[in-house]
């Protein structure tokens, strides 16, 4: 049968609606790769506002139960976009042998921190050299990455399920390392699909054994921010785990660039710290 | 850190609480310092509730022990420094004022006595664009790792080569000190109108080399409290190109004494006094390497001896020092350092160098090496510190284990090892001073 006119015109708009749809339907799959859930992960958990202010408190766990403290005043300022530079301030209250040591970090994207630490005791500041991807931060289960922010370059990221945590819908996106320069050769995150905040990670060792077990276990709005005010990270193998709360927390607060500089350092001002 | 002499037999007659007595005795000693602070306690407890200041009180109550190894100290004693100390620190600050008063109350053993020490006490004013602090305080300049260039404020290396806590190195000053933060780079200007000399190992507990041991009449001079003899320092820093960059002045004196006997062929008096001093210095800092890279140099400008002729006199000299620190593995820092102090006019010290005193080098060099291990979640640290010379072939051991038992509470059990080089040598003449020291503290 020869198409008259009428017929013609139907099946060009029948084959449009069909491509359509099935463009629509690659859109659809399209519509997040694990590299954007990643980037929004990171936006939403350590880039949110202009600046960011928490007492934190921290309880170091050990296996048989012993109880260390460590609470201090951390002072967050980002220049730029998500994944770009930022300055860390952070005013120790305890344990009593750090009270009033202050540390300083300025974060770079693509190049190692600089880091500065003053000790009251001898009224010094002096540069330290300690690398991100393996330092403890302050003998906790958290490394220094772990609570600034690991350049999303240097894994590979795959959506390998969806699946809920605590009720709430999540992507599961597996890391893994470009080069073997961390403790673990994979990581699964649960990112919750409405604020993009890490629930869950697990962290494998490199016999592919679980071994470090990262929880967000209190999520409340700040500012209309979404925030992680509980954290729990916890090492399987040792038995050692960190418990994390922030209190007092707020964005936006118009911190200045010049607190980050040595005068400050050495004399913190108590408005920012308290 | 220069040649120790031994300092003047002459004692202050500072007035301060002394008690002779038993163990005890630190109960005894601690009233008068106790009934300042408990009126300054209630004053700001006070003045927290009446007027919204902010007050904190911490503190620290310590044991010290240090014991020789190799010989018995010169006066017949066991231990190079055996005390218990109690310190109280308090905080007072409303905008744009802050106080800070820290004071020890200790007895110590070896001289069965028990006293009260200002630590540090001071007020300070915040505006701006400046601020300024007046009173005791610590200050610590220049970036070498125990070794010092631009760092000329006053050092207790007594308490260093004792084992005891590492802060105990440094002296308060009695100073004025106002930072001034412009746009362009920021400023620290301090006048101190009270000299403050090092201290140095006590006769009788190490071996210090003395050029002139059979004359026991000495007096020693600090230098007047005037106009002409405050101390002024400049620093002047800001960021280049990422890296951490100072520029230092200094006008005031040698803080080690210098000798100057009445009769140099047959000395029966010793006059102990500081010389002159001016230190231009610079330093820079920053990440290169994957670790950090510290650069710093002075030249000391010997003012009462500026043709090197006056052999009881140092002569001026160029320090500098490059140093390289960096983490190998989890919570393991390694650093390493070179020093050199070059002694210019040489020709005129050799010369006029008297008989009977030994020859410094024209060149004195220093290596160290600093290894830092944390381990157990950061609670244990192992560290070791070395000092090596390579001209004067002599070094110093300080190997170190401190364990932090719970959030208050600690002790570091250590060793300090002298030996190499020849009697006067800096480490060399401490050769028989090995000691083992514990450090135990309980802190608030």
């Amino acid at each position: 049968m020869v198409p008259d006119g009428k017929n013609k015109k139907a099946c060009i708009s029948l084959v449009i609606m069909v491509v359509f749809l099935l463009m629509s339907g690659v859109f659809e799959a399209r519509a997040i790769t694990p590299n954007e859930v990643m980037k929004k992960s990171q936006g939403a958990f350590l880039y949110q506002g202009k600046d960011f202010k928490a007492r934190v408190m921290m309880k170091l766990i050990s296996k048989g139960g012993q109880e260390r403290v460590r609470e201090l005043t951390m002072l967050r300022k980002n220049s730029g976009e998500v994944g770009g530079n930022q300055k860390y301030f952070i005013y120790f209250y305890q344990p009593a042998d750090v009270k009033d040591m202050t540390f300083m970090v300025y974060k770079y994207q693509g190049k190692d921190a600089d880091r500065w630490l003053y000790v009251p005791a001898i009224n010094m500041v002096r540069r330290i050299a300690a690398r991100d991807k393996y330092s403890s931060f302050v003998g906790s289960d958290f490394t220094y990455e772990d609570v600034s922010g690991r350049n999303l370059e240097d894994d590979t990221h795959a959506l390998v399920k969806e699946e809920k945590v605590g009720g709430k819908d999540c992507y599961v996106v597996k890391s893994t390392p470009k080069v073997q320069d961390v403790d673990y050769s994979y990581k699964l995150s649960w990112i919750d699909k409405t604020n993009f905040l890490p629930l869950k990670e697990e962290y494998y060792d490199r016999r592919g054994e679980l071994y470090k077990l990262f929880s967000a276990d209190e999520v409340k709005e700040v500012k209309s921010i979404p925030t992680v005010t509980k954290r729990t990270m916890k090492n399987l193998q040792s038995g050692h785990r960190t418990e994390v709360s922030y209190s007092k927390v707020d964005y936006n607060i118009g911190i200045e660039d010049s607190l980050f500089s040595e005068r400050y350092l050495k004399q913190p001002p108590k408005r920012w710290i308290k | 850190m220069k040649k120790q002499y031994p300092e003047g037999r002459s004692r202050g007659t500072e007035n301060r609480f002394y008690f002779t007595a038993d163990l005890f005795s630190v109960l005894r000693a601690l009233p008068p310092g106790f009934c300042l602070l408990s009126v300054v306690f209630c004053f700001l407890v006070f003045s927290d509730v009446a007027y919204g200041i902010d007050t904190s009180v911490h503190g620290f109550l310590q044991g010290n022990y240090s014991m020789d190894t190799a010989a018995r100290n010169p006066d017949g004693g066991n231990f190079k420094w055996a005390e218990e100390r109690f310190q109280l620190k308090l905080d007072a600050s409303k905008d744009p004022f802050h106080l800070m008063v820290k004071t020890d109350a200790f007895y110590k053993h070896n001289d069965e006595k028990g006293d009260v020490e200002l630590r540090e006490g001071y007020i300070d004013y915040t505006a701006g664009k400046w601020d300024a602090r007046v009173g005791r305080q610590i200050i610590t300049w220049g970036l070498g790792d125990l070794l010092f260039i631009n760092d000329v404020f006053p050092k207790d290396y007594e308490a260093f080569f004792s084992g005891r806590p590492l802060e105990y190195l440094k002296k308060g000053i009695d100073a004025v000190k106002v930072g001034l933060y412009p746009e362009f780079a920021s400023f620290e200007l301090i006048v101190a109108p009270f000299f403050e000399p090092n201290r140095f190992p006590d006769p009788k507990r190490f071996r210090l080399f003395d050029p002139m041991p059979g004359v026991t009449d000495r007096e020693k001079a600090k230098p007047a409290t005037s106009l002409e003899n405050t101390e002024a320092a400049v620093r002047a820093y800001r960021d280049v190109a990422g890296f951490d960059a100072s520029v230092y002045f200094y006008r005031g004196f040698w803080r080690q004494p210098s000798m100057l006997p009445d009769n140099l062929l047959a000395p029966s008096r010793i006059a102990l006094f500081y010389p002159e001093l001016n230190v231009y210095g610079a330093s820079l800092q920053g990440r290169a390497l994957d670790g950090v890279i510290s650069l710093e140099g002075g030249y000391y400008d010997s003012r009462q001896d500026r043709k090197g002729t006056d052999s009881l006199i140092p002569n001026s000299q160029t320090r500098f020092l490059a140093g390289y620190q960096r983490q190998l593995w989890e919570d393991f820092t390694a650093g390493l350092q070179y020093y050199g102090e070059y002694m210019h006019d040489y020709g005129a010290y050799k010369k006029n160098l008297p008989a009977g005193f030994p020859q410094e080098k024209k060149l004195h060099q220093l290596t160290t090496i600093r290894l830092t291990q944390f381990l157990i979640n950061q609670t244990l640290k192992l560290s070791l510190f070395t000092f090596y010379s390579p001209s004067d072939r002599d070094y110093m051991l300080n190997p170190e284990m401190k364990y932090n038992f719970t959030d208050h509470i600690w002790a570091a059990l250590g060793g300090n090892i002298f030996g190499g080089g020849k009697p006067w040598t800096q480490f060399g003449q401490l050769d028989k001073d090995d000691n083992v020291y514990l450090q135990t503290r309980y802190e608030f």
